[in-house]
């Protein structure tokens, strides 16, 4: 994906070992005396930053398996002094039955169910809009394509209002129908917050895979065609396999995006078991209560576990995504 | 959640993926039975058609729905109230002007000290290490940050143990317990503050990767001339990343612009923390103030549009380049 500035990260090269050569030349001994001393200091300062960084991270972390009472009366870095150590609050977020527990195991999976088909929707139409754009040469078409991409523009928060009512007078009655046939598919189902999440995700997502798919080489397309072959089959046979770097990238984005999502989650998903996901029921949460640290802690953790794992497993292709998806909302 | 709840859901996963699967395969079966003549057209028009009828209903249909909207009183008649009020009320300005400092403060500092960073943890050893920590930030919810630092922020009367961080160090030296998110003007700057830990790494991995792009020659080049560490950088490095740099400032002020999630959890924008984009959803869906949430979202669009301009301008500078 070359669409925007460095995509890739490059480790270490090997140029320190001729930096210090050279600098060895000529008055070697106060040179590399100086050398360490400032690199020693970039290193402590380095380090300062990394460890405050994480601490917060770390403290929550460590809280989750602190029994109640020593969360909420003493801090998570005397638990040397105040040891303890405890599931009861990952086992009473997520899987207690009883009423004043927050019930997370619902959330999660609404957190899944919306982001998988929230990261395959937009990633079809948006291969099948960008592969149009790249390889069917009409004139209006590169005028679209430039419309298409000013969209970007618009913030989210444009769209919510109309679209909310748009939902309403034309998915609503849709969805009744649908519980009224299979009753245990609730009227406030999963649809309207797909619907939104593909829309505002195809402006971006037809951009970059555009940018990939384009530079394709024109050969092999031709030498297809020239066999007979259709757009369809051209497009699932050739297109599609080849675009699957730029594909994996788009997707690892898209999919933490749609996970880590609040705003549109909070308009479009009724807000209770049914449909929401964990980050509007914890955002809830920390508002109605905000002092269980308990429960807030395990949580906050359940919500952050996907995540991290794509990001430790997946870093390479997630940061390619990020960078190239920096500008998206 | 009982097991028919459950049930219901995963029906409705492989239902939705079912009928998504179907409508993509009937799509694609009548792009190839398109008519003989113009053929291509036919394909073409097949293939764009679902992208552009969603981004229609759900992006270019709204946008101006929402223009219209901020024009019109509660009963439907022309009206500039929306506008003024944005302009006027008291609490109304407090949010524009927090907007501003956020604005003003986030890329800044985030830019800086991941730029700084990046320099220091430059070809040091366990470069790999460094970076997924403090990148990690990025790949988390705001609402998950948000619950991290409302932690460190948290609150006991004086007398009892602090187990928020801030007020254990405040009282270690001696100290009384502050109440950080009730404390005005602070708390904004507290909330911010987030947004740094978050967008820090983001700066950081897109400065690194810039800066290991400049040619080893100009870096010892600049050695043999004898110049310092310090000269180096200023006079080097950061003329070779300047690209970079825009791209991570504009970014940044545009995520910064539209931050709503860290504001709503954290305060819910109550003690004059409020920004634009929180404020939009507290007037347009929690109290019913349609236009006036309209006219906010309309002031966001204006705000956010010359940086995208720009960025956009910029990227296709650096295409043309390459």
């Amino acid at each position: 994906m070359s669409s925007v500035a460095p995509a890739d990260l490059p480790m270490k090269g090997g140029e320190g070992e001729i930096e210090v050569a050279v600098e060895g030349r000529d008055d070697p001994k106060a040179q590399r005396v100086k050398r360490r001393l400032t690199s020693r200091g970039a290193t402590v300062a380095a380090l300062i930053i990394a460890v405050v960084w994480t601490i917060p991270t770390f403290g929550l972390f460590i809280s989750s398996f602190r029994p109640a009472e020593l969360i909420l009366n003493t801090g998570w870095w005397t638990i040397f002094q105040n040891p303890g150590f405890t599931l009861d609050n990952y086992r009473d977020v997520l899987l207690s039955p009883s009423q004043s527990s927050p019930q997370l195991g619902a959330y999660f999976v609404n957190s899944l169910f919306i982001a998988i088909p929230s990261t395959i929707f937009p990633l079809v139409f948006a291969s099948m809009a960008a592969y149009a754009f790249a390889w069917m040469r009409f004139k209006w078409v590169n005028w679209l394509f430039i419309f298409v991409f000013a969209l970007q523009i618009v913030p989210l928060q444009m769209a919510l209002v109309p679209l909310l009512q748009f939902f309403s007078a034309f998915l609503k009655p849709g969805q009744q129908w649908l519980h009224e046939i299979v009753p245990m598919i609730p009227v406030q189902n999963y649809l309207p917050i797909w619907i939104a999440h593909t829309m505002f995700a195809l402006p971006l997502a037809i951009f970059l895979l555009h940018n990939f798919i384009s530079e394709i080489p024109g050969e092999v397309i031709e030498a297809a065609r020239v066999d007979g072959a259709t757009h369809g089959q051209i497009f699932f046979r050739i297109v599609l396999p080849l675009a699957i770097p730029a594909l994996a990238s788009v997707a690892i984005f898209q999919f933490l995006w749609v996970w880590n999502d609040l705003l549109v989650a909070l308009i479009f998903s009724g807000g209770t078991q049914d449909a929401a996901p964990l980050t509007q029921r914890l955002a809830e949460m920390v508002g109605s209560r905000g002092q269980e640290w308990q429960r807030l802690t395990a949580g906050a953790f359940v919500s952050l576990v996907v995540p991290l794992i794509v990001f430790f497993s997946l870093q390479r292709y997630f940061v390619r995504g990020l960078l190239a998806g920096s500008t998206k909302g | 959640m009982t097991t028919a709840d459950l049930i219901g859901k995963i029906l409705q996963l492989l239902m939705g993926l079912a009928v998504f699967a179907v409508i993509v395969g009937l799509l694609i079966f009548l792009i190839d039975k398109a008519p003989k003549k113009g053929r291509d057209y036919w394909q073409l028009v097949g293939f764009l058609a679902p992208a552009l009828i969603l981004l229609a209903i759900g992006l270019v249909y709204p946008a101006f729905r929402t223009f219209g909207l901020s024009f019109l009183d509660k009963g439907g008649n022309f009206t500039w109230d929306n506008f003024v009020w944005a302009f006027t009320q008291p609490s109304a300005i407090r949010t524009l002007i927090n907007t501003v400092i956020w604005v003003a403060l986030v890329p800044t500092v985030s830019t800086v000290l991941g730029l700084a960073y990046a320099v220091f943890i430059d070809k040091s050893r366990g470069e790999r290490i460094y970076k997924a920590l403090v990148f990690m930030p990025m790949a988390i919810s705001f609402v998950g940050a948000g619950i991290i630092w409302k932690f460190v922020y948290e609150y006991k009367s004086a007398g009892r143990e602090q187990i928020g961080l801030f007020n254990a160090i405040v009282v270690a030296f001696g100290g009384d317990p502050v109440q950080w998110l009730q404390t005005d003007p602070l708390n904004t700057f507290l909330l911010i503050l987030v947004m740094i830990w978050i967008q820090t790494g983001f700066a950081m991995v897109v400065l690194s990767a810039a800066i290991k792009g400049i040619p080893t020659e100009q870096i010892e080049a600049a050695q043999l001339d004898g110049t310092n560490a310090w000269q180096r950088f200023r006079n080097v490095t950061v003329p070779g990343i300047r690209g970079s740099l825009v791209v991570v400032l504009t970014t940044i002020s545009i995520a910064t612009l539209k931050v709503f999630d860290i504001v709503r959890t954290m305060t819910a924008g109550n003690f004059n923390t409020s920004v634009v984009a929180n404020e939009m959803y507290t007037q347009a869906f929690r109290a019913s103030e349609v236009g006036r949430g309209s006219a906010l979202a309309i002031i966001l669009f204006v705000l956010v549009m010359p940086i995208v301009i720009y960025n956009v301008n910029v990227l296709r500078k650096q295409r043309e380049i390459r």
